[in-house]
């Protein structure tokens, strides 16, 4: 349960210090009740004071690092159930799973290619899960010699046996993997292993209930890196038991649910196993798990994740500018469209693929679409001859000729009345730039 | 240990609105459909109730249409013969039911009369058992004088007709009036518009408000679902707080955003780091499809059998009950 912020304020030191950055203690303690600061930032605590204030200057889901360096992920710490009432902040890691029993080195290379570039992103696939189904220690073993031999990314290992998983772990535990996991049976041993070699550590139960007293003996044996697996596989129980445990952390701070959770497919056609983990990335999960391995497999959920992980506060915009693609020169072609960082960098490949050097004049629409800033006159004759002329065309080409989107066909005329250019009217969507630009500039 | 189940207590619900009607009711629809009802948001069913199962319609054109090469395969027979194409979708790919589209209406293309748009529709009725979504061609003026044709020419068939939207909703208001079909309200990605263009559309007619499926306006996957996606999840919360402006089912066409996309359409060869181009186009399509499941879609208008078929598949799968 939170405490307010008077509570919080009975513990703290009331000297008004502003070493923690508020001006007052008693802002401090409003700034931690409503979430929005951490009790180390206040250097002054007393030892009494903070074990008082632990749980409610922690975040109602913690947060738990797997991986190391440059592929470090960090799941849990959110505070939102919808993303529009704020945002979500740490992105579902995307697992792809990988079966001792399997081609291991041919799996783990695919794996490693599994990233892509849209839209001036880059999308990495961050997370190799590696399980153990033969039974053997040393396969197992030598399975994720082979997969760290191959990645740098984040690694699961998922080995119930204690026994078994205590070799692998050797190996990788350098690079933090998430140990999978802690069950009933083995959680004792399971917690010694995490606790010794310092890696995150996975906890299922058979249910929501059994989970969470799993969760009470694990932390009552002073470990806390935990990332939670309700058990449940079927698509629609997974959702409601992901549901309950965001809201429980969230909404009632229940401590036995504050971490970061797993889930995984149960399918075997890779594409409903992509639907399947689009659910649970959509409705909570911080970790999906899944066999897919194919590049069009993951690309559609890699960007589902990406656009739900976006800031609705803000819409990404690019710079408005005169942007060059190639060794451009006086007679390279120009094109016009928004600052809308999408609808930019979409053009701008495209641009880019045509082979042509070229102007792309990006005006300033707020960051919104070619047809919302048309909608909402933001992108209109006028505004852009102004940036036009702001951006220097005239000295720039002297062939006084530009593009406009196709969708906004209907400002060819004005345009060309309030900047004196003759605008040529180029495809709806960008991807036909190529072959306009061939047809029209080629 | 206990671990106590947390509920939502929402006021309200979602209205409920049926789609066709059968012989008995005054048309000819092997059976009917029933849209809405949700008390909960989407599948949460260990909290209220989901009473009838989102539903997958495939489209349909009226004239050949240039989809991507692909879908040959599966249409290349009947994309000339309109109604032997709802009847494929539906007897072979089993589409709930299927939205015509008379694209042919459009004066910069074959112009046909609203006469020729209404026998194309009373052929599609024949052809096919289950209810029927039809929309214009997009053009308003032309669209307008297609409405009252085709409604009359169905009349009693409780047909989904589209799309009214605030600057023209008048037309094709008074003719679901006058012919008693469903109306598709369509707003911009807007909440205020959306509940301003129910209030228009109840201010004709009051018996209307139960016939209007809300077209929230979407975007495909990677070209703007998340602003898409959260108007529709909060228009659902506003709906289950009780709003009652927002309380109508929700309706979406899949297909023909994730179609315009590059994702979808780039060959294998000419973006070779992005896989198979049919597989990942099918992908696309399903994974927007399964977002705007989770923000509360009741009516996902879809384009390639496969993606069809995932779809209805993670519905079924959703519809489990999962209550404690
Ligand atoms: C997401 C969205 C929004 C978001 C804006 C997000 C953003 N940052 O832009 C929000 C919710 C804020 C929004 C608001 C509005 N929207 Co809006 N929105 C959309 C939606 C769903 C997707 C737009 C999008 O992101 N597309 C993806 C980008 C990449 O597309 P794009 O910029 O057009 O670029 C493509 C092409 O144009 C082309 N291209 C781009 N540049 C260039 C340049 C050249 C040279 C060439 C050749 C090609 C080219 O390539 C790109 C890919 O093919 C569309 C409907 C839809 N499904 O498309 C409606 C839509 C654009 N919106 C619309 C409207 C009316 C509005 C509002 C005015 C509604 C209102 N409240 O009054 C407001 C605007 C107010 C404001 N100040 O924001 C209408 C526009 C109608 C029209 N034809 O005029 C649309 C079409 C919806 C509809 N059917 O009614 N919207
Ligand atoms: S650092 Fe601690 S003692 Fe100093 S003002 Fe902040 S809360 Fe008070």
């Amino acid at each position: 349960m939170g405490l307010t912020g008077l509570e919080i304020y009975k513990h703290l030191p009331k000297t008004n210090c502003k070493d923690c950055g508020a001006p007052t203690c008693l802002a401090f303690a409003m700034s931690l009740a409503s979430g929005k600061a951490s009790l180390d930032a206040c250097p002054h605590v007393t030892e009494e004071g903070k074990a008082a204030l632990e749980s409610a200057s922690a975040p109602p889901i913690k947060l738990v690092k797997i991986g190391t360096g440059d592929y470090e992920l960090e799941l849990g710490d959110e505070t939102e159930l919808f993303r529009h009432d704020k945002r979500f902040f740490h992105p579902t890691g995307v697992a792809v799973l990988i079966s001792d029993n399997e081609d291991v080195a041919a799996k783990a290379a695919a794996f490693e290619e599994l990233e892509f570039d849209r839209v001036g992103l880059h999308y990495i696939t961050d997370v190799v899960a590696v399980k153990c189904d033969s039974g053997d220690g040393a396969k197992y073993k030598s399975a994720v010699e082979t997969v760290a031999g191959k990645t740098e990314k984040a690694m699961i290992l998922i080995c119930e046996d204690p026994a078994l998983l205590e070799g692998a772990v050797e190996v990788v535990a350098a690079r933090k993997p998430l140990l999978y996991a802690a069950t009933a049976d083995n959680y004792e041993k399971m917690v010694e292993l995490a606790k010794a070699k310092n890696c995150p550590l996975a906890v299922r139960g058979k249910d929501l209930e059994e989970t969470a007293d799993l969760v009470e003996k694990i932390t009552a044996l002073d470990y806390k890196e935990l990332v939670l697996d309700s058990g449940a596989r079927d698509t629609s129980k997974v959702l409601a038991d992901l549901t309950q445990i965001r809201r429980s952390a969230i909404r009632k701070r229940f401590r036995p649910f504050g971490y970061p959770t797993i889930a995984f497919t149960s399918k075997e056609d890779p594409l409903e196993e992509v639907i399947q983990a689009g659910v649970y990335l959509s409705k909570y999960a911080s970790i999906v798990v899944l066999k897919a391995s194919a590049k069009e497999h993951l690309l559609p959920l890699l960007t589902w994740r990406q656009n739900l992980y976006t800031d609705p506060q803000k819409p990404i915009a690019v710079e408005p500018a005169l942007y060059e693609v190639g060794e451009v020169d006086e007679n390279s072609p120009v094109y016009c469209t928004t600052n809308f960082s999408l609808t930019y960098f979409i053009v701008e490949g495209e641009v880019e693929n045509s082979r042509i050097p070229s102007y792309i004049l990006s005006v300033d629409t707020g960051g919104i679409s070619v047809l919302t800033a048309y909608a909402d006159n933001k992108f209109n004759g006028e505004i852009i001859a102004k940036a036009m002329k702001e951006a220097g065309l005239d000295e720039k080409v002297n062939h006084k000729k530009i593009v406009i989107p196709g969708h906004v066909a209907v400002l060819q005329g004005t345009l060309e009345e309030e900047s004196g250019w003759e605008v040529l009217v180029g495809p709806r969507e960008a991807a036909g730039i190529p072959k306009f630009a061939k047809e029209t500039f080629g | 240990m206990a671990v106590e189940i947390q509920k939502e207590k929402y006021r309200s619900k979602v209205g409920e609105v049926v789609l066709g009607a059968t012989k008995e009711q005054g048309g000819s629809r092997s059976h009917t459909i029933t849209v809405g009802g949700e008390t909960t948001l989407p599948f949460l069913h260990f909290e209220g109730e989901m009473p009838n199962r989102p539903v997958v319609a495939l489209e349909i054109v009226d004239m050949v249409p240039e989809w991507h090469p692909c879908f040959g395969q599966y249409y290349d027979d009947v994309f000339a013969d309109t109604a032997a194409w709802a009847k494929k979708c539906v007897d072979e790919y089993g589409a709930d039911l299927v939205q015509l589209r008379l694209q042919s209406a459009d004066p910069d293309l074959k112009d046909s009369s609203p006469e020729d748009c209404a026998a194309t529709v009373k052929k599609v009725l024949e052809a096919v058992g289950v209810p029927l979504i039809v929309i214009g061609c997009g053009k308003g003026e032309k669209d307008n004088l297609v409405y009252p044709v085709v409604a009359e020419a169905a009349a009693g068939e409780n047909l989904l007709l589209g799309v009214a939207e605030v600057e023209n909703y008048k037309a094709i208001t008074s003719a679901c009036m006058a012919n008693q079909h469903n109306i598709i309200a369509q707003s911009p990605i807007d909440i205020n518009i959306c509940k301003q263009l129910n209030i228009l559309i109840a201010e004709m007619s009051t018996a209307m408000i139960n016939r209007i499926i809300i077209d929230p306006t979407i975007a495909a996957l990677g070209y703007g679902i998340e602003y898409t996606y959260s108007i529709m999840e909060r228009a659902r919360i506003g709906a289950l707080q009780g709003d009652k402006m927002l309380a109508m089912p929700m309706i979406g066409n899949i297909g023909f955003e994730a179609w315009r996309t590059k994702e979808a359409n780039s060959s294998t060869e000419d973006a070779p780091n992005w896989g198979e181009q049919e597989t990942r186009a099918i992908l696309w399509e399903a994974t927007t499809a399964m977002a705007y499941l989770q923000s509360g879609m009741d009516i996902l208008v879809m384009r390639h059998p496969r993606a069809a078929a995932l779809v209805k598949q993670n519905i079924d799968e959703l519809m489990q009950d999962n209550s404690y």
